[in-house]
């Protein structure tokens, strides 16, 4: 194969003065050198500035041997035997509720109990799809029966096997919770096993997988099982068809609790706790991050939130791809020098064939000097799209970016291991959608120089590679800037701002948790400023969960542009609790906070800006200086060929944007292949594309904050991209560092007397001239009309919760 | 895969429109006829992989079974993304079709053997 270094490390974010740790897998690569570096330009197209990094000298280069270091993907639930382990020579029950989703797959264990003497236990499905039970016995070998009748997919089912050694009777249970399927034939099924073949076991019992030994200590399943598994019970003792319906409600009987393992696995559902029912069960572990709250067999829809009802949300569904931790043996340790600048550095990773950089986030000491200036590395959203499949996956796509898919090497290594877990886009094996997302593990994606497919034409850049277009700039130009991470922000909170005049997102700050955003609201709140120079920002509502680090969840509710959807029921956020989805349905619009929100996305050219009437106030004569009034703005780029494309937010203070921003300039001539988001379509129509429907653009806005603070949004993607251009001497880089220049400025920003800020009420007759739905039915395409700014969106009456600020 | 009748087959134009300019604003007639080629199967579907960048550039196809590798096409190297691009079409155009597109010439020569 083609040699690959991959690596990940123990943190993305550090501060001078800590230690991280770097775990490396070297294919056909025997050794490497291993050194820290400054990312000045992950950029490698040479019509731009080009890829540039610097060694950090105070940290001297190693080398060091390569060698191969396996993942090991895949959900289950590791329970302790109690102390006197499991007593099953007289016989046992293994039971629990299955809601399979690849009951074709082949083998899957769904409860199994193992021992170090060579005994164990599985209730498994079989080859067929049929339910099975497997005895080792460290004696008397091996031994299967199975029902032969194969279990549906996504349908409930009761399974149970119980074995009785005197008699070598066995009972299997397969009964579907769904009476048409019950009555159509046996649900359960008497069979005969040799006699004596129980014996004691003292491991673990293990649910969705069984025992495949151990890989540095930590325990390695096979046989993963995908699907929900509800109410798993160990019985020490055989026991009757209607014990074991007894045994399936949410009490263990209290005649059996003595002789019974029980979990319910409706506690504790923001956690990787497996909490154990009273009797012999003791309290146990999730391990690689299986979905949670999500709906149990018995969930009657009456509510939708877990919290309401978490005795209906009782089941877990774990995915043979799931990942949380690899796991992987430290291959070097660095300390990050005391006296390091803050910044964006990697750990270069450099073999005779490959070679991999894995970023790091140097951020200011705690107790260091703080510059004026804190770009924030949207972490949270490299994590959403860390280690994407969506081409090999989604053959839509090429329709989509309007071009054949471009792949890099990381795709192809990706595409073959599986088992680095996808991203928040992808599907699990069995086709339910990804909800959680790692960085403890290789992200081949989040990379200078990786090329994606998303970034459309030219140097198609996205996330990582993109973001530092802007920190190159900043350095180019002379600013001083500390880096933060998304991490640091959801850590922290308005905290971590306030030691800042100017803060600056990256390209695509996407996904957004609510400290987060409460973080950037205060801060603008308090007199601070914000540029966001990205597109499709503060969208999807995300959580980190507080017990596993370097997590993310996110549920793709009820809209968006989503690649799965949440099944109904299954919209709260495990780790939090909260409402998922788009930010814009939880009442906190994008708009709100930044003035623009996602519009429209296209992927395959960029286009330009076109100044608007707001760029003539006053209030925002510095944002212009040295911009002609006809200029197009930003009709050049290394992203898409414009500072206008791939995903692109629009001003709409019907969806939440202060009544007195201003409209600066909008973007126009977008191809077709750029599309109104979804959530703002009541009803399909042919027009919601870019040659066609107004909607379709990027709006520059700056508006003023309370305190003296003050917001500039670019509303695209790939503004960044057109930063660098002619050597920085053009009219992005000439407004983007004059609005720097002025958000540096301490003079305080004063938003304009109400009256003269046309704000928006209920019934206004100028609103109600946009924001309504006829215009989806109708036959002309809605009129914008620049000088009010008052372009709203079909859907905005459905969305607005109340008067936007 | 069954051709399309003749009298179905798009007018050579549409692909000397997309030969001048495969990225951006197309005439409705192209864009509907790339609605259709891009709509390949996911078994056997082409994509471009980037060996080398802004250099080497091959043709690839994908397997509809998850962590199947992606197949390289033995033979196959261009030295722009544009090329590519256009021999994808190309293969498409004719698997749809039933047209070779060789009389277009242009865009789409080989530049060499892997490397």
């Amino acid at each position: 194969m083609t040699p690959m270094v991959v690596a990940y490390a123990s943190q993305l974010s550090v501060a001078p003065g800590e230690r991280v740790s770097c775990m490396v897998s070297c294919f056909g690569v025997p050794e490497y050198e291993a050194r820290l570096v400054r990312v000045i330009c992950g950029d490698q197209n040479p019509a731009g500035p080009g890829f540039r990094c610097e060694p950090v000298a105070e940290v001297p280069a190693r080398r060091l041997p390569g060698r191969v270091q396996a993942v090991h993907a895949g959900s289950f639930a590791q329970l302790p035997a109690p102390a006197d382990g499991w007593q099953l020579s007289a016989g046992f029950t293994l039971q629990a509720t299955i809601w399979p989703t690849t009951p074709d797959k082949g083998q899957q264990a769904i409860v199994s109990v193992d021992s170090g003497h060579g005994g164990a236990l599985q209730l498994r499905i079989a080859a067929d799809g049929s339910l099975a039970l497997r005895i080792v016995h460290p004696d008397h070998g091996v031994h299967t029966v199975a029902t032969g009748v194969p279990m549906l997919v996504r349908e409930w089912y009761l399974v149970a096997a119980s074995y009785d050694p005197r008699t070598g009777e066995v009972l299997l249970v397969q009964e579907a919770l769904r009476p048409e399927l019950r009555a159509a034939g046996d649900t359960s099924f008497l069979l005969r096993l040799p006699t004596g073949l129980a014996a004691d076991l003292d491991g673990p019992v293990l649910l969705a997988g069984q025992s495949a030994g151990t890989c540095r200590d930590r325990l390695v399943a096979k046989h993963l099982y995908n699907g929900k598994i509800e109410r798993p019970r160990l019985v020490e003792r055989p026991v009757a068809v209607a014990d074991i319906r007894e045994l399936a409600t949410a009490e263990v009987p209290a005649e059996l609790r003595a002789v019974t393992a029980a979990w319910d696995l409706s506690q504790d559902i923001p956690t990787q706790l497996v909490r154990a029912l009273p009797g012999r069960a003791v309290d146990g572990l999730l391990v690689n991050l299986p979905t949670r709250a999500v709906k149990g067999s018995n969930w009657t829809g009456a509510e939708m939130a877990w919290r309401h009802r978490p005795q209906e949300y009782g089941a877990i569904h774990f995915h043979d791809d799931d990942l949380y931790d690899a796991g992987w043996e430290v291959d070097f340790e660095l300390e990050v020098p005391a006296t390091l600048a803050s910044g964006v550095y990697a750990l270069h990773l450099q073999g005779d064939e490959a070679e991999d950089y894995v970023p790091l986030f140097v951020r200011p000491a705690p107790d260091g000097p703080r510059a004026d200036v804190v770009f924030v590395a949207p972490t949270a959203s490299y994590l959403a799209y860390a280690n994407e499949h969506m081409v090999t996956d989604a053959p839509l796509v090429q329709l989509v970016t309007d071009q054949v898919s471009m792949l890099q090497p990381q795709d192809l290594f990706l595409a073959e291991h599986r088992e680095y877990g996808g991203s928040t886009y992808d599907t699990h094996s069995d086709g339910s959608g990804i909800c959680h997302s790692s960085r403890l593990r290789p992200i081949l994606n989040m990379r200078p120089q990786y090329a994606s497919w998303l970034g459309g034409s030219g140097s198609a850049l996205w996330q990582f590679a993109a973001d530092t277009h802007i920190t190159d700039w900043l350095a180019s130009t002379g600013t001083r800037f500390d880096v933060l991470t998304d991490e640091d922000l959801h850590a922290d909170g308005a905290e971590a701002l306030a030691p800042y005049r100017v803060v600056i997102t990256g390209t695509h700050p996407e996904y957004t948790s609510q400290r987060m955003r409460d973080a950037y609201e205060s801060h603008t709140r308090s007199g601070g400023r914000l540029m966001y120079l990205g597109g499709n920002g503060f969208y999807w509502r995300t959580s980190f969960p507080d017990d596993l680090p370097g997590v993310i969840e996110v549920r793709r509710t009820e809209s968006g542009t989503r690649t799965w959807a949440a099944e109904p029921g299954e919209y709260y956020h495990a780790s939090s609790g909260e409402y998922g989805g788009l930010w814009v349905r939880c009442g906190q619009s994008p708009q709100q906070l930044v003035g623009v929100g996602f519009a429209a996305q296209g992927f395959d050219v960029s286009s330009y800006y076109r100044r608007q009437a707001g760029s003539f106030d006053p209030r925002a004569e510095f944002v212009f200086r040295g911009v002609g009034t006809d200029e197009r703005i930003g009709d050049f780029g290394l992203i898409g060929g414009g500072a206008a494309g791939l995903e692109i937010d629009r001003h709409d203070v019907a969806l939440g944007s202060p009544p007195h921003a201003l409209l600066l300039a909008s973007s126009e001539q977008h191809t077709d292949t750029y599309m109104l988001t979804l959530e703002e379509l009541l009803a399909n129509r042919p027009t919601a594309t870019g040659t066609q429907d107004p909607l379709v653009r990027a709006d520059l806005v700056l508006f003023e904050t309370a305190g003296g603070g003050a917001v500039f949004s670019t509303g695209s993607i790939a503004w960044a991209g057109s930063l660098s251009h002619t050597g920085g001497d053009n009219n992005v880089a000439r407004i983007t560092h004059n609005v720097l220049m002025r958000f540096l400025d301490p003079e305080l920003f004063v938003p304009p007397h109400p009256a003269g800020a046309a704000p928006h009420r209920p019934g206004d007759p100028r609103a109600a001239t946009t924001h309504t739905d006829t215009h989806v039915f109708s036959a002309v395409p809605p009129r914008r009309d620049p000088a009010t700014s008052r372009s709203a969106s079909p859907t905005a009456s459905a969305l607005r919760q109340g008067n936007p600020q | 895969m069954e051709h399309q009748p003749a009298s179905d087959r798009p007018a050579l134009e549409l692909a000397r429109e997309f030969q001048r300019a495969p990225l951006g604003h197309h005439s409705p007639a192209l864009a509907r006829v790339l609605r259709v080629l891009r709509s390949e199967p996911h078994e056997g579907k082409h994509v471009i992989v980037c060996t080398k960048p802004y250099q080497e550039y091959r043709l690839g196809r994908l397997s509809a079974r998850r962590g199947e590798p992606v197949a390289l096409i033995p033979g196959l190297v261009y030295g722009s993304r544009e090329d590519a691009e256009w021999a994808v079409f190309s293969r498409r155009w004719e698997q749809v079709y039933g047209e070779p597109l060789d009389q277009l010439g242009g865009r789409g020569d080989l530049v060499g053997e892997p490397t």
